[in-house]
């Protein structure tokens, strides 16, 4: 296609690099720049007031070796990660499918579920949150119906990271609606195949709807782990906003912002920064690379 | 067995309003409770009060060192107007240009630009600060604007790129021919077509930039320009001192305006998110 219009092609330059332009300035100042400095920056220590002096490893040396909090953090973030994506997927799947089934009013319900996506990035939902998980809170008053009587979750360490984790699946509405569009994609003469053919309801889950739905959870995966690993406002506003109770609620990038904008360590910080873009990367090309053997790009059936 | 149907149908509606309505406590505890007297707020366990007060509005809206809230909610309209602006124009220039012209070196920027909604904010994050204080941009909106006038949520670009790829070619061929030159063809035709993923662009702006507490915490320490988010953080005190009445009815107005926008464009923002994939 592209070759067939060679001639033009000068004819766009001009025009195509005008309109590139606001995004060519950002690329090079905001991200290609910025990242080679922090790169840089990485290699020294600066503490913004005097210039950046060269210390070569040592940043990196310091953290894998003598920096407990850094391990901690980075495992906390990992189990945040690990916890909270699947769950929100899962929720977020299991209620397309009961909502998908030619529902009426399916608009109200869409939206009812959506609300909490919406809004939930917020940092008065935060509050809510930290509140109704509080000792005498919502949460517990609950539990007291039925005789338990629940902890102080955000005071204490071992729950906090559950009442952050719980805020995250509370948000599945985005994930749903998402899934909701691939179902619609599922062409409805599968189903009757297959009924035909005498398969269950749970077969027909497993062999027609989810693999048509890899794709979409594919996507969905990525994009959620990418963004949880940069979880910030839940952490800094249900905890005290300095990782506590006995740095519980110190994700990674909380310590990052600590290192740099409190102890104003940009070095430090950077080399953090550098670290968790390694590991989101180890990540997210993990599962580009086992893709091939879960996803299921459908050319022929599925595209009409 | 059309009644055992029914039954089904029914007990299935009822199941998932009650979820939802479990769901949404969080948002009715938080609206209820910020019209409630500050001593009942965490006495009395029901949405439904005993006694109902606007008070804690009008203690939330005084602020605190003498600001007033409405300053707050001020800067975070304009903060996220001027935002909403430069992501539009912007990131659907540079998605017509990957979208419809050819240009050299087209596939390596178009691949730069796919990495770089992957990467995380963080690692440009502290060179970021070091120019912006460089060019003494600290405790202005330059920081929290700026990228969005250089089409830095690449995101964008990707879903607009796409919309306009189902955009018939032969609709600029044709434009060709009634002698439109290509920036003709972006303002009189494709723009028009956009408008779709143009709102639900503007849209998901608007939400993010109102929320967006980490850069607004990094670069705004001047209490005049403190947004709506830093405005309810500063109420809020960890330690459990905070005059909760105030701290909750403040709460429930921040959440006003994207609710509203959410309720106005409804139609575009679920399918924007559909189609898209957004968040």
């Amino acid at each position: 296609m592209r070759r067939s219009r060679k001639p033009l092609t000068n004819q766009h330059n001009a025009t195509a690099y005008a309109f590139l332009l606001p995004w060519l300035i950002g690329f090079f100042c905001l991200t290609l720049g910025p990242m080679l400095y922090s790169l840089y920056l990485s290699l020294t220590k600066y503490n913004l007031l005097t210039a950046p002096k060269w210390t070569g490893f040592s940043n990196y040396i310091e953290i894998f070796k003598e920096d407990e909090t850094f391990s901690n953090s980075m495992w906390l973030t990992i189990k945040y990660v690990f916890l909270s994506v699947p769950l929100r997927l899962v929720f977020a799947l299991l209620i397309a499918i009961v909502l998908n089934k030619g529902i009426r009013a399916l608009g109200v319900y869409r939206t009812i579920y959506y609300i909490p996506s919406l809004l939930g990035g917020s940092v008065a939902i935060a509050i809510v949150w930290r509140q109704i998980f509080d000792g005498n809170g919502l949460v517990n008053q609950m539990l007291s119906w039925f005789g338990i009587s629940g902890p102080s979750w955000i005071s204490h360490p071992s729950y906090i990271i559950y009442t952050i984790i719980s805020l995250s699946v509370w948000q599945f509405g985005s994930a749903m609606v998402i899934f909701l569009a691939g179902l619609k994609q599922v062409p409805a003469d599968l189903y009757e195949a297959a009924q035909v053919d005498g398969a269950n309801k749970v077969r027909q889950f497993f062999r027609i709807t989810l693999p048509i739905l890899t794709p979409v959870i594919f996507f969905n995966l990525v994009m959620s782990i990418i963004n949880s690993f940069q979880a910030f406002t839940p952490a800094f506003v249900i905890g005290d906003g300095r990782g506590g109770p006995l740095d519980a609620t110190m994700f990674y990038t909380l310590y990052l912002y600590m290192k740099g904008f409190s102890y104003f360590d940009m070095g430090y910080a950077s080399a953090l920064a550098w670290i968790m873009l390694l590991v989101i990367g180890i990540f997210t090309a993990i599962i580009f690379v086992t893709s091939k053997y879960w996803v299921f790009y459908g050319d022929s059936k599925e595209g009409r | 067995m059309l009644q055992m149907k029914k039954m089904n149908g029914f007990t299935k509606h009822t199941l998932i309003i009650v979820f939802g309505i479990a769901m949404l406590y969080p948002v009715l505890w938080l609206i209820s409770s910020s019209f409630k007297p500050n001593e009942l707020i965490f006495t009395e366990s029901g949405l439904w009060s005993s006694s109902f007060t606007l008070e804690n509005y009008v203690n939330g809206w005084r602020g605190f060192q003498g600001i007033a809230f409405g300053k707050f909610f001020a800067n975070s309209w304009l903060i996220s107007i001027l935002s909403v602006l430069g992501n539009v124009i912007t990131c659907s220039f540079a998605a017509f240009a990957f979208a419809r012209l050819n240009f050299k070196f087209q596939k390596i920027w178009f691949a730069m630009m796919l990495v770089t909604i992957m990467l995380p904010y963080h690692v440009t994050l502290v060179p970021q600060y070091v120019i912006y204080s460089e060019l003494h941009w600290v405790n202005t909106y330059f920081p929290l604007v700026l990228p969005k006038w250089l089409a830095h949520d690449s995101f964008f670009i990707l879903m607009m790129v796409q919309f306009i790829r189902g955009i018939p070619r032969e609709l600029d061929e044709s434009a060709t021919i009634d002698g439109c030159n290509q920036r003709q063809i972006y303002f009189r035709m494709i723009m028009p077509l956009l408008v779709p993923a143009l709102i639900s662009a503007a849209i998901f702006t608007f939400i993010w930039s109102w929320d967006d507490f980490f850069s607004q915490m990094i670069y705004l320490s001047d209490i005049k320009l403190f947004t709506v988010q830093l405005g309810i953080r500063a109420l809020f005190d960890p330690s459990g001192q905070s005059d909760w009445g105030a701290l909750l009815a403040m709460s429930t107005l921040s959440l006003l305006p994207i609710t509203l926008i959410f309720f106005v464009f409804q139609r575009y923002f679920l399918d924007g998110i559909a189609t898209t994939g957004l968040k």
